[in-house]
């Protein structure tokens, strides 16, 4: 019989303020969600024989090689790695690798690994990008990033659709109210669109609180066969479909700025392997970077059609209780943003199809689409989940 | 010219080290390909339309339009910081390549999508010269 890849384990560490509670190294916050998602797996790490990680921590050192240094950290000798690294988007990416390495019987019990203290060690330096190779024609004109390049598609998009300041706050606004249920969520007071109008300007037409949030965390994802997962008794979530892609890392070489081409193709691939149509989705999680991302995104994944996404996010539509549920933990924006946000949107997923949300709990899930955005709106890649 | 330039400054490679020498002259070089006849920027070892790597240096004309820009409120780092605000554009090149630069204005707010633009060379250090852009209409 074919063996089939299940997700089985979700763990990340408590936040408060933004920070780990406690704190830690950039090590030992992964140690603490990696024993999560094992507990919460029903399996140990003697179990584990694939680890995929991907981060910005250690570099240059240890991290250079981060599953390398990882293993040895955890004290496992792992027979599959992966580190590949495309941005905040790594981890959707992950979960297809992992499963593509259980079902070929390449491994069996497969961890996902990310951690970031950027908030508690105060060490996001992206302004410090040598202007070496390809960034030799970007950063000596001063552009902020990333968020002058969320900036420059965001300006394309309002020129070519009409898109508005007000519906792109729409999305912040929408986001911290789910933010308000979730209490590990660093921002949990309620927003207005003025207030987002208000807020700082930061890159035009892009202000802070279009802007995610600079804090730590660390989240861990355990994959094994759907088979090992009866045996230990644990609950499997199974993966209908994925699909990744990456376009550029230059915001120059961006194939067209109003349209998030990574994410058309991974999404494309994802549906078609699940066999499903967008009306089969209960639930979006998607990379919240900014507002301009969801927005590029919803559009992208063919929820609405380019240009729609104004009027489709308009008048709370993904709000709670609104037609479409959206990043239900808060998100970047709202609940918490180390760098590489995107196994946060898998963790939500997954306690979402199980019915663990708590109070933010989304009624009759059965099945989740999860899409991470990394770099520059550089990446795109699509999990398709369900409990069924 | 200052002598105490602070901001990042490129680190030339073989492969754009052209580019930047013609910059210093004041003139705006593109990788331009002999097998298909497109331009590209930045410049590559192999043309990245089609591929081949039968590739040629041309001069551009140095217009261009305003694809998209956005205003810096806040600095790339303490450098840019007196500087604020400033625009970061990018020029659709009237030869095909879009290109990321600053537009040099009086005022920042008079800059929109689709404005002719013409390339102004800032020399910002004795080896060192920044294609940057200026609005037609002023």
């Amino acid at each position: 019989m074919a063996r089939e890849a299940v997700i089985v384990g979700v763990g990340d560490v408590p936040l408060e303020g933004g920070k780990v509670v406690g704190g830690g190294s950039v090590l030992q916050v992964q140690a603490r969600a990696a024993k999560a998602a094992l507990d919460d797996a029903r399996l140990s790490m003697r179990d584990v024989d694939g680890l995929l990680v991907a981060g910005l921590w250690g570099v240059p050192g240890p991290g250079q090689l981060p599953s390398v240094t990882l293993g040895e950290y955890l004290g496992i000798h792992p027979r599959f790695a992966d580190s590949t690294n495309i941005g905040g988007s790594a981890f959707e990416a992950h979960v297809a690798h992992a499963a593509m390495a259980i079902e070929k019987g390449y491994c069996d019990v497969a961890l996902i690994s990310y951690g970031s203290m950027q908030k508690s060690e105060r060490s996001r330096t992206l302004g410090g990008r040598p202007s070496i190779l390809t960034m030799q024609f970007e950063n000596v004109w001063g552009i902020p990033q990333p968020v002058g390049g969320y900036a420059l598609a965001a300006q394309r998009h309002m020129h070519e659709f009409g898109t508005t300041e007000e519906q792109l706050a729409e999305i912040a606004v929408a986001t911290r109210k789910w933010a308000s249920m979730n209490p590990a969520a660093t921002m949990r007071d309620p927003l207005t669109i003025d207030d987002v109008m208000n807020s700082t300007r930061i890159a035009d037409p892009l202000k802070l609180l279009d802007c995610c949030l600079v804090t730590d965390g660390a989240g861990a994802i355990v994959m094994t066969t759907a088979e090992n997962a009866r045996a230990h008794g644990s609950k499997p979530i199974h993966i209908r479909g994925y699909g990744e892609a990456h376009t550029h890392w230059s915001i120059g070489a961006m194939p067209d700025l109003a349209r998030l081409t990574a994410a058309e193709m991974a999404s494309k691939r994802a549906f078609e392997m699940a066999g499903i149509s967008h009306d089969a989705i209960d639930l979006v999680e998607c990379y919240d970077s900014f507002t301009i991302t969801v927005m590029m995104t919803l559009e992208a994944l063919g929820f609405c059609k380019p240009g729609e996404g104004g009027a489709f996010v308009s008048g709370q539509r993904t709000a709670p209780g609104g037609a479409f549920p959206l990043n239900t933990n808060g998100g970047g924006l709202s609940y918490c943003h180390p760098g590489m946000y995107g196994i946060f949107l898998l963790v939500e997923a997954v306690r979402q199809l199980r019915g663990e949300a708590g109070a933010r709990q989304v009624a009759d899930v059965a099945t989740a689409l999860v899409h991470g955005t990394g770099g520059t709106l550089s990446s795109g890649s699509t999990v398709i989940l369900a409990n069924n | 010219m200052s002598e105490t330039y602070e901001k990042p400054q490129p680190v030339i490679d073989p492969g754009t080290k052209p580019f930047w020498d013609a910059a210093r002259e004041h003139r705006l070089l593109l990788p331009r390909c002999r097998s298909c006849g497109e331009h590209h920027f930045y410049p590559r070892e192999l043309c990245p339309h089609c591929y081949s790597d039968d590739l040629e240096w041309v001069d551009a004309s140095g217009d261009g339009e305003v694809y998209s820009y956005t205003i810096a409120r806040k600095p790339a780092g303490p450098t840019f910081a007196a500087d604020v605000p400033y625009v970061i554009a990018m020029i659709k090149l009237d030869e095909g390549p879009r290109m990321l630069t600053n537009i040099i204005t009086s005022d920042v707010e008079s800059v929109r999508i689709g404005a002719r633009v013409k390339v102004s060379f800032d020399d910002v250090t004795p080896e060192l010269t920044l294609p940057k852009f200026k609005l037609e209409s002023e």
